[in-house]
């Protein structure tokens, strides 16, 4: 794409870089909104102040709802990570034939949120979870174990299957294999999954709007009704660190996905 | 005998997920299905009532419009992204991935929150607009299908972007040389080579698009500000508040065989593994 084409490339170019800082930036306008030193929503310029951090982190109700998003989160993304890697070892193994079943447990990802809410919601209430962390628990991992399955999935396609069976000819049991052999390989994408899961629950709103009223309150739940209200900037303090905890699972995320490529690749050129 | 107990193994170690995904999520999804022809009395009623009713007759069609805008809007954005990142070298190209990614990180709820700030009626932009001594009364950006439009096509894009890519990325670039050395101008190589070679991104990228559009809670709940109705905000009041199950489950019915026979028009022309996974 040289010469007479480089006018219209570059314009396009041009448009392409302001259209992906236009993705990112205006999510970053919690940050100067969280500083204002006003009673309502504004930009910081009569002059800095952190009372809405201060107001966040001396309140309760905000304590209590970071804590709750924290549980939920490390639980879903433990019990999702075990259960979305072990399907995708599964899978792997039968290989052929398996593709319809990946597509069912694909299912959660593909089901719009609002309707996995309702059937939630339908089938919780008689067993009496609404409300509960356990509740909320299950449904998110249910949500996010198809993000591990396909992380996995994709760490798995680089590995070579000779291993494993050499592995078997030697003599270690299956479990041993799975342990020594398989796990360390594919552990950069077990881990990448986990973050993955991590984040979807950390983030959810809507399933959660259906599943909890006062006991269990997390953090997007809190924010949601500070939004309706459409008042108070200590909305835009919380936006902030959720979004803090967001970028910092981005950046190890993008940390383990080199190190999922390098070893993928080393393995490639050993095969 | 090996392959045998190698495919037993495999069945054990899918069985917890499996059984997991059947009792609650499939389960209950059936459940939904069913009542949407028992609840409140068997037959179908919930599902005549689309064509009695002129109220859910207007949800849906001012369901479809706004997703087939959103999706018009997010492909073509979409599409001068992935073009420009197909050309960039490959510094470039690595830094609008991370932005791409970021942007796909950032929480549903926070972008949206974020245009409340930015778009409302005491928002940064009516602020400034007002101050700058542009406009003397705040313009309405948000509450309307505006609002609603502008924060899914930014929520869109880079839904958009990522099977637009793989598809830019698989074409040969000798055949675009080729068109070249026989002759052909820079626009002609691009709309009589290049778009149609593209075409199986652009079906991919507006589908998926139009997918997840169908059942936006978030976005159009908050700027539509209870102004404009989509299915899926329609869903909840039924069922958070007036308590009408068999309504919203044949709405859902209606989202879910929708979306799902959309996808399986999508893989007719790309993987869903590739299309989301264009960002390799």
């Amino acid at each position: 794409m040289t010469g007479a084409t480089s006018l219209a490339v570059r314009v396009n170019r041009r448009i392409a870089w302001g259209l992906l800082i236009f993705l990112v930036a205006p999510a970053l306008v919690a940050v100067p909104v969280s500083l204002t030193a006003q009673n309502y929503l504004s930009l910081p310029w009569d002059g800095l102040s952190l009372q809405y951090y201060r107001k966040i982190f001396s309140s309760p109700e905000w304590m209590s709802s970071f804590l709750q998003s924290a549980v939920i989160g490390l639980s879903s993304a433990a019990l999702a990570t075990t259960l979305g890697t072990l399907a995708a070892v599964g899978l792997w193994r039968m290989s052929a034939g398996a593709g319809l079943l990946r597509a069912f447990l694909l299912l959660p990802l593909v089901v719009p949120p609002i309707i996995a809410a309702m059937a939630f919601y339908r089938l919780f209430v008689p067993l009496g979870l609404i409300d509960t962390y356990a509740g909320l628990i299950l449904a998110h991992t249910v949500l996010a174990a198809p993000l591990v399955l396909i992380t996995v999935s994709a760490s798995l396609a680089g590995f070579d299957r000779r291993l494993e069976q050499a592995s078997r000819n030697l003599g270690a049991s299956h479990a041993q294999t799975f342990r020594r052999v398989i796990l360390p390989a594919i552990r950069p994408g077990v881990l990448s999954g986990a973050v993955f899961a991590f984040i979807a629950s950390w983030d959810e709103i809507v399933v959660t709007l259906f599943l909890s009223k006062f006991a269990v309150y997390t953090l997007p739940r809190r924010m949601w009704n500070g939004i309706r209200e459409n008042t108070d900037p200590s909305v835009a303090a919380a936006a902030v660190v959720l979004l803090s905890v967001t970028l910092l699972a981005f950046l190890v995320w993008v940390v383990l996905q080199r190190r999922a490529r390098n070893l993928s690749s080393s393995q490639s050129d050993n095969g | 005998m090996a392959a045998l107990t190698l495919r037993t193994s495999g069945w054990l170690l899918v069985l917890p997920l499996l059984g997991l995904v059947v009792v609650m999520f499939a389960g209950p999804l059936f459940n939904i299905f069913w009542l949407s022809f028992t609840d409140p009395g068997p037959g179908l009623s919930n599902y005549t009532a689309l064509a009695e009713r002129e109220s859910l007759r207007r949800l849906l069609w001012v369901t479809l419009r706004i997703c087939a805008l959103t999706t018009l809007f997010s492909v073509v954005l979409g599409y001068c992204i992935a073009y420009a990142m197909t050309h960039a070298g490959e510094g470039a190209r690595q830094k609008m991935l991370l932005l791409l990614l970021i942007s796909f990180w950032i929480s549903v709820l926070v972008r949206t929150f974020a245009w409340i700030m930015i778009l409302g009626r005491n928002g940064l932009l009516n602020n400034g607009l007002m101050s700058a001594g542009l406009i003397s009364a705040p313009l309405p950006f948000v509450r309307n299908e505006l609002g609603v439009l502008i924060g899914m096509v930014h929520y869109m894009i880079p839904y958009a972007v990522l099977p637009l890519l793989g598809a830019m990325r698989a074409i040969d670039g000798r055949v675009m040389a080729a068109s070249r050395n026989l002759g052909a101008s820079p626009a002609q190589t691009f709309w009589r080579i290049w778009l149609p070679l593209t075409k199986p991104g652009v079906i991919a990228a507006s589908l998926l698009v139009f997918i997840l559009s169908l059942g936006f809670y978030v976005t159009p709940a908050i700027l539509g500000g209870g102004k404009v109705l989509m299915v899926a905000e329609y869903i909840s009041v039924q069922v958070l508040i007036t308590l009408k199950w068999g309504t919203a489950a044949m709405l859902a019915v209606l989202i879910l065989v929708s979306v799902l026979a959309l996808l399986a028009l999508m893989s007719r022309f790309m993987k869903l593994s590739a299309a989301l996974g264009g960002r390799a």
